[in-house]
């Protein structure tokens, strides 16, 4: 049995990482891991940077031809997408939010782990409203692999 | 307890409407049901059992379980969770005596000939309806009793998996509004009428009533479509009976679909795919989950589903289950413990959670009674979820023009259903008057859906089915032989 069987975290080890440069160039992490039958995410890709040969085959991202454009974080069922963007000492991280409060562009929101806990503190730098809401938040930049959620207080 | 805002959904709640339960006078929607306008007046105890006095509480919330029943307007044992809510309603619970005046005009009764009559306007019943409308022409008729159609679709708000060709990444909800629309063109729809009863006087009969309106109908069909659905299941653990013990799908209907919270903070108790989105979906509605308790090793749903609510904090107890639901009138707690290799509850982990409410979300029984009372053989098979009707490729049964369609026919998921219930009703269709195309219709259905079912998530599905097509044959055979 693998852990995250278990946990519902995902085990860094088992995710595909980009070089430096790809991280400060901006791509998708995927941490769609399990098979299951779905792919919006290959369909909706523009570079065709995402590979499946079988739609139960969990994503696997080229790092070479994604461009981070964001379009799978928005379409993805499992809301398992995520982009993530080193630049100059700070990570932007791009992930799925479909809670409420919404956030406002500025404002200071909790930055939190896989499991919930709060890691430290996040700038929301951009909002995309579609299908599901997208938003882009600042984080220290060791905490790129580290942040996936973030926690609205009103 | 209304929801008030929501990430998802809009609630659009119509006009206040005055009722009155045990001769307090209340207010809910328009649109509520009896069962959530009371649960949003605060009303969580439905009655009590008549000998021990123990108090009663919804708990499937769809019309399956009969644990919400009340005397309305002066009629008995009304399921009050599937009974739109009307001005002046008069509502008691506890009475077991027998009305002092027959409350009972002599019913109106109405018959109806159909082609093909569907029992069920979830997935499956209204995507045979829209299969049977686009290949045929035929009259077709959707039984369902429910206030509206969509079944369990019309509270899902999350974004359904598979291909992108089928519809993935949209929202239950959404699928559910746009299969609507598509049967309404197709079939007539007679909603918050339960079929009763089969029988069959050289002809398929189904007997259906909408009792509150005292109508009885008696339709007449070539063919019949069974896409019942299913039903929640139930666990065994003390004080279980409590108000506050609810089915997974029931907070998700009176949440997503009439805009009542369920409480404060909950236990989810099952970590398949129903509980972890039941879970992500209390979560969006403001309410909170204060742990997920699974008796497995594992997490039995998609990793996806568990990953975004440990995101929120919420954490997945694998080998822990219930052992007691604590409160007087209604849940205010439960106590948790760790389960050894052999399924018993290690002593000294027990663990008090405060919450007003307890999810069961361990599974589903599908619906095959009513299919079985028109001649369909049933089995019990594991795999299928329990005991089903034995039926073969095509989606029919052993009673001939019989089908069966959904959970109904073996637990899987929305998608498996729609595929299902087109099958059986192009089978039904070319059975009535040969289609042109009827094999290159159902070979592309049956690729669809063989497509969903593969992969790890599929096996169950795939063993369940392999069973019901074998003891389908068997069956026949032996009536051969026999």
């Amino acid at each position: 049995m693998r852990s995250y069987e278990e946990t519902g975290v995902v085990d860094i080890g088992m995710l595909k990482m980009p070089a430096e440069e790809q991280l400060r160039k901006g791509v998708a992490i995927t941490e769609c891991i399990q098979p299951i039958p779905c792919n919006p995410c290959k369909e909706v890709c523009p570079t065709d940077a995402i590979k499946m040969d079988d739609i139960n085959d969990p994503p696997d991202i080229d790092y070479e031809k994604c461009i981070g454009c964001s379009l799978c974080v928005e379409v993805c069922p499992g809301l398992a997408m995520f982009v993530v963007r080193k630049r100059k000492g700070k990570a932007q991280i791009t992930l799925p939010y479909e809670m409420l409060p919404m956030p406002e562009r500025g404002d200071i929101v909790k930055a939190l782990d896989r499991e919930g806990n709060v890691v430290g503190d996040a700038k929301v730098i951009a909002i995309k409203h579609g299908r599901t809401n997208i938003i882009t938040i600042e984080v220290d930049e060791e905490l790129a692999m580290v942040v996936r959620n973030i926690r609205v207080e009103k | 307890m209304r929801v008030e805002q929501h990430p998802i959904l809009k609630f659009s709640h119509g006009g206040m409407i005055k009722f009155y339960f045990n001769g307090i006078e209340m207010y809910g929607f328009e649109g509520d049901t009896i069962a959530t306008a009371l649960y949003a007046n605060g009303i969580k105890v439905f009655g009590h059992s008549a000998k021990k006095k123990r108090p009663r509480g919804f708990f499937c919330g769809i019309g399956k379980c009969s644990s919400c029943m009340m005397r309305v307007n002066g009629v008995p044992n009304i399921r009050t969770c599937i009974t739109p809510l009307q001005e002046g309603m008069i509502v008691e619970s506890d009475k077991y005596d027998l009305p002092e005046t027959a409350p009972y005009r002599k019913p109106e009764r109405k018959t109806m000939d159909v082609d093909i009559a569907i029992v069920g306007g979830g997935p499956a019943g209204m995507a045979a309806a829209i299969e049977a409308g686009k290949h045929g022409d035929v009259s077709v008729l959707i039984i369902d009793e429910q206030p509206r159609l969509g079944g369990q679709l019309i509270k899902q708000t999350h974004k359904f998996f598979g291909s992108s060709m089928e519809g993935a990444g949209k929202r239950g909800i959404e699928i559910a509004s746009e299969m609507e629309e598509e049967a309404r063109k197709y079939a007539d729809i007679l909603l918050e009428t339960s079929v009763i009863g089969y029988y069959n006087r050289g002809h398929h009969f189904l007997a259906a009533v909408n009792k509150l309106k005292g109508i009885v109908y008696e339709i007449k069909a070539k063919k019949i479509i069974f896409a019942t659905g299913a039903q929640e299941n139930y666990l065994v653990f003390e004080n279980n009976d409590l108000p506050g013990v609810y089915g997974a799908g029931g907070i998700q209907t009176i949440m997503n679909v009439y805009g009542v919270k369920p409480g404060k903070a909950g236990i989810i108790v099952g970590a398949g795919n129903v509980g972890l989105i039941l879970a992500y979906q209390l979560l969006q509605a403001g309410v909170k989950v204060k742990a997920i308790v699974e008796a497995m090793p594992r997490i039995g749903g998609y990793f996806v589903h568990a990953a975004k609510v440990r995101r929120h904090g919420v954490p997945i107890y694998t080998k822990h289950s219930i052992m007691e639901a604590v409160g007087k009138e209604s849940v205010e707690g439960a106590i948790i413990a760790q389960l050894d290799e052999k399924w018993n509850f290690v002593l000294g982990t027990e663990k008090k959670i405060d919450c007003d409410f307890i999810a069961i979300a361990i599974g589903l029984t599908p619906s095959a009674r009513l299919a079985q009372m028109a001649g369909a053989k049933v089995k019990f098979i594991r795999e299928a979820g329990g005991w089903v009707a034995l039926h073969n490729e095509f989606m029919e049964t052993t009673a001939n023009g019989i089908y069966i369609a959904g959970d109904a026919a073996n637990i899987e998921e929305a998608s498996a259903a729609m595929v299902e219930g087109k099958i059986a009703a192009v089978h039904a269709l070319n059975s009535i008057s040969p289609l042109t195309n009827f094999e290159a219709i159902v070979e592309e259905l049956r690729n669809e859906i063989s497509s969903l079912r593969k992969g790890k998530f599929g096996e169950k599905a795939r063993l369940a089915k392999e069973r019901i097509y074998e003891g389908y044959y068997e069956e026949l055979r032996g009536n051969r032989s026999g």
